[in-house]
C-alpha cells in the first residue's frame, strides 16, 4: 500500500496501514459479480461494494452528502434497490471551473446471494458510506458435522 | 501537479492491479475525488467527495505551491468476509491541486461533513477585486 506514497511521510497514514491492506485484499481483485446483469460501469453514482461472510451480507454504499432519510433502501427477496436524491445548490455569483460531483436522482439494483433474509435488514449512514447488513438464512449457515 | 497522483484503474482491469502487487509493482490504485471548484470575490472553493474518510483519516497540506489532499476510508470489513462485488478498490483517496500566489494559502478552512470535504481558500484582501464604477 504504501510503496506509492514515498513523498509522503504522514504518520495518520501509518496508523490505519492494517486496515486499508484488509480492505485492498476484499476489495482489490477481482469480484465474482464483476460482470454481473446488474454490474454499472465505472463512475455510476453511488458506488457499491458488497462483501459476504457465513452470517450476512453487508452491502456498502459511497453516497456522501445524502440525506438518510431521502434515501430509499427496500429488499425484495434478494433483490436489494436503492435510490435517492443528491442535492447539491449551486453557488450564485460563483465562477465554475468544475463540477465533476454527481447531482440529481439515482437508482442502483443489485441481486444480493438467495439465502438473504428479507425480514433481517439493517442500515446506518456513517462519513458518506450507507452500510446495509442483511442476516442470511439459519439452514444456509455452514453446520459443523459431527462424526460418531 | 503530479500526474502520478492522478492514477486510477477500475472495473475490468481489476484483475491486473491486483497482479502487480503481487510482483510487488509499484503502481499502486488511488482513488481521484471528484470536485466541484468556484470563485467569488473573496475566494475559492474546492468541495470534493471522499465518502468513508473521517477526520483523522483526512490530511489537507499544502506543499510549496500546491494544496494535496488525501484520506483513506476506514471501513473495517468484518471476520471471515470474501467480496462479492466492488466498484471502489482503493482505500485512498488523493488528488493535489496548484494554487496561485493571490490566495492566502495560511488561512485555508476546511471541514468534513458526511463524506464531502470543503476547502476555503480566501484571497489576500489586497488582492480582492474591487468593483470598478464607469465614470459617465
Amino acid at each position: 500500500m504504501f510503496s506509492a506514497l514515498s513523498y509522503s511521510e504522514s504518520p495518520l497514514f501509518a496508523e490505519v496501514r492494517r486496515l486499508e491492506q484488509e480492505f485492498d485484499e476484499l476489495f482489490g481483485s477481482w469480484t465474482p459479480w464483476a460482470g454481473g446483469i446488474r454490474s454499472l460501469p465505472a463512475g455510476t453514482f453511488p458506488a457499491i461494494n458488497v462483501g459476504s461472510n457465513p452470517d450476512s451480507v453487508v452491502v456498502y454504499v459511497f453516497a456522501p452528502g445524502i440525506d438518510p432519510k431521502s434515501l430509499e433502501v427496500s429488499l425484495q427477496e434478494n433483490v436489494l434497490s436503492l435510490s435517492g436524491q443528491r442535492e447539491i445548490p449551486e453557488e450564485q455569483n460563483a465562477t465554475y471551473y468544475r463540477q465533476e460531483r454527481f447531482r440529481g436522482g439515482f437508482r442502483r439494483v443489485i441481486t444480493l446471494p438467495e439465502d438473504v433474509d428479507p425480514d433481517k435488514v439493517e442500515a446506518n449512514y456513517r462519513d458518506g458510506i450507507v452500510q446495509v447488513t442483511v442476516q442470511r438464512r439459519e439452514s444456509a449457515k455452514p453446520r459443523q458435522i459431527e462424526i460418531h | 501537479m503530479n500526474t502520478q497522483t492522478e492514477v486510477m484503474q477500475r472495473g475490468a482491469d481489476g484483475a491486473e492491479v491486483a497482479q502487480s502487487r503481487k510482483t510487488g509493482g509499484a503502481t499502486e490504485s488511488v482513488l481521484r475525488p471528484p470536485v466541484d471548484i468556484y470563485e467569488t470575490g473573496e475566494g475559492i472553493t474546492l468541495h470534493a467527495d471522499m465518502p468513508g474518510v473521517s477526520k483523522d483519516r483526512l490530511s489537507l497540506r499544502v506543499e510549496g505551491n500546491n494544496l494535496l489532499v488525501e484520506g483513506s476510508i476506514g471501513i473495517a470489513p468484518q471476520e471471515q468476509m470474501t467480496a462479492l462485488y466492488a466498484d471502489v478498490r482503493a482505500t485512498v483517496y488523493r488528488r493535489s491541486f496548484a494554487l496561485s500566489n493571490e490566495l492566502e494559502t495560511d488561512k485555508i478552512e476546511a471541514s468534513l461533513k458526511d463524506g464531502q470535504l470543503t476547502v476555503r481558500i480566501p484571497k489576500r484582501a489586497e488582492l480582492r477585486a474591487r468593483r470598478i464604477e464607469v465614470q459617465s
